[in-house]
């Protein structure tokens, strides 16, 4: 396989194209926008924290193939979580797409994003709406940034 | 907006097949040797930077192997001849501007510190509370930021020229513009974003009618087209010196003389003077009084011998085929399903901007350049012209001389690709 297959694998261009969770959650008690001045990426994402577990998930926002299929996995992944859970999810992930190492068994689907390693200057858009859930747990007023 | 298709009809590109020895040209720049992931470097993001050609490479290792010094100071021989080189490449400037005179030929970083430079002296000199500054709607950040910043401090009106469809400047609606509260008009004459050349010879006239002076963002213009500062009757142009084929921070302002002279200094400092006491500091006369510190000189020698190679091949030469080039990767392009061309002006140069429905700009671009092809994906520091078109970003592929129709075709099987990945 390529290295541009391992990338556009037909899971991250299914949910490029149909995302996941795509819409604005009305009962959301944190929300964060993000953004990645460089190409223009936004994101919003919207939670339902219930006593620290994930009790819904979604995401708004315009952007490519993989940072609206990162977004779309992340949402689909996360739901019952808890934090403990994400915080560990997000350093697998981060050490994924960045190389540091492969897959581990809990990353599940997102597993899929391993060639984004490959593509230096993509790793911004797979972990965009990442740093954006962690601006929304915490509830930072303002938009966040990956610079 | 004008179609692929309309433009070819209208028969605005020629055929006009000039005579340009492309593949000798190529020889001439070193980075055409490199591979990329194995395939041969299709370098389309001239409108980035350009390659640059040996003699400019070695004109720089030349001057930091024999004659690297300070000038406009040591009475040592080096000093002597680092100063001749670089107040020589002065003059060529002038000339490649046809300016009235080399004093009138300011060298600063780039273009972004040209206007800033004219927005930190004419702007704070003659912009008051109520003036006005008039930029178009195609400017990059650079010809846009300085004077949001400058109108801000002086509770100025920024007003912006609208542009239709295609990318072209509403003249009509420019006219409305002016007033006699106008100070300043800053427009692009090559678009960065869409390719659209603008009329700055009318656009000159125009305000001149309102006694207001014109700077010309010329960063993209000087590499393609011929420029006549005096036929123009710019009072400021400004272009940089990477994107002519010469080293990265070299840019040039060039001003009328009258007109710089009745200016403040842009910074304070060494070279700028011509006597100081703690009492009181005498200014040094033109070009000097800008170009405080010690300069880019091995920059500005590069950018002179740049200027001789550009010179050498002529650049009614390269307009001609650059347009020819043009034209046929509109032509190639334009046939291509779910591509739509961003910027279809009449009067275009070197820049194709598209969008592929369906595919953002940044995943055209990676699988671009798995293919060796070098293009610009984004917004291209042009924020409002993404905002006026309604795209997030695009991709952007612009061409130089040394660009060949066997690199479009590559570039069109490359866009097939992506369409394939992302059916």
């Amino acid at each position: 396989m390529s290295y541009l297959d391992d990338l556009y694998q037909e899971i991250i261009l299914d949910h490029s194209k149909k995302p996941r969770n795509f819409k604005e959650l009305s009962d959301a008690n944190h929300k964060a926008d993000g953004y990645n001045p460089l190409c223009g990426d936004k994101v919003s994402v919207y939670l339902k924290l219930e006593d620290g577990f994930v009790e819904d998930i979604s995401f708004m926002g315009s952007g490519c193939a993989i940072s609206t299929a990162s977004a779309s996995l992340m949402t689909q992944t996360l739901k019952g979580k808890s934090l403990g859970e994400i915080e560990t999810l997000f350093k697998n992930f981060h050490n994924l797409v960045t190389g540091k190492s492969s897959a581990s068994t809990e990353l599940g689907k997102l597993a899929v994003f391993h060639g984004v390693s490959q593509f230096p200057v993509r790793v911004k858009c797979a972990t965009l709406v990442w740093h954006t859930l962690q601006a929304a747990i915490k509830s930072k007023p303002e938009t966040v940034s990956t610079e | 907006m004008r179609t692929g298709q309309q433009i070819i009809a209208s028969g605005r590109y020629q055929t006009l097949n000039p005579w340009l020895e492309v593949e000798k040209i190529r020889e001439d720049f070193p980075i055409f040797k490199e591979k990329i992931y194995g395939k041969p470097l299709v370098y389309l993001d001239n409108a980035a930077t350009t390659q640059k050609p040996q003699s400019v490479i070695d004109a720089t290792i030349h001057f930091y192997s024999r004659d690297n010094s300070n000038i406009h100071r040591g009475v040592h021989l080096l000093s002597q001849r680092a100063t001749e080189a670089y107040e020589h490449a002065r003059v060529k400037v002038q000339r490649f501007l046809n300016a009235a005179e080399s004093r009138e030929i300011i060298f600063v970083r780039s273009v972004t510190e040209a206007i800033n430079l004219v927005a930190q002296t004419y702007g704070r000199k003659h912009v008051e509370a109520g003036d006005e500054v008039l930029i178009s709607a195609m400017e990059h950040h650079s010809n846009i930021v300085p004077w949001q910043m400058l109108c801000e401090e002086k509770g100025a009106a920024l007003r912006v020229i609208p542009i239709n469809d295609d990318g072209e400047l509403l003249l009509e609606e420019y006219e409305k513009l002016l007033n006699s509260q106008t100070r300043l008009v800053a427009v692009v004459h090559l678009s960065n974003a869409l390719g659209t050349i603008n009329p700055v010879k009318e656009i000159i006239e125009m305000a001149h009618q309102w006694k207001v002076p014109v700077l010309v963002d010329g960063a993209q213009a000087a590499a393609h087209l011929e420029v006549d500062v005096q036929d123009l009757d710019c009072d400021f142009y400004a272009f940089s010196g990477h994107k002519l084929y010469g080293p990265t921070g070299v840019g040039i302002l060039y001003g009328k003389a009258d007109l710089l002279d009745s200016l403040p200094p842009y910074q304070g400092g060494g070279d700028m003077i011509r006597s100081v006491t703690f009492e009181k500091t005498i200014y040094n006369v033109l070009p000097y009084k800008f170009e405080a510190g010690t300069p880019n000189v091995a920059g500005g020698i590069g950018l002179g011998v740049a200027i001789d190679y550009v010179n050498e091949i002529g650049l009614s030469n390269i307009a001609a085929y650059e347009n020819e080039l043009l034209s046929y990767a509109t032509e190639q392009l334009c046939g291509i399903p779910r591509l739509r061309f961003i910027g279809t002006a009449h009067q275009k140069a070197s820049v194709l901007s598209f969008v592929i429905e369906g595919v953002h700009a940044h995943d055209v671009g990676t699988i671009l350049d798995q293919e060796g092809i070098a293009v610009r994906t984004g917004h291209h520091c042009a924020q409002p012209v993404m905002a006026r078109f309604q795209v997030p970003a695009t991709a952007r592929a612009s061409v130089a001389f040394y660009n060949t129709r066997d690199e479009i075709d590559v570039l069109v099987k490359a866009i097939h690709k992506v369409i394939e990945v992302f059916k």
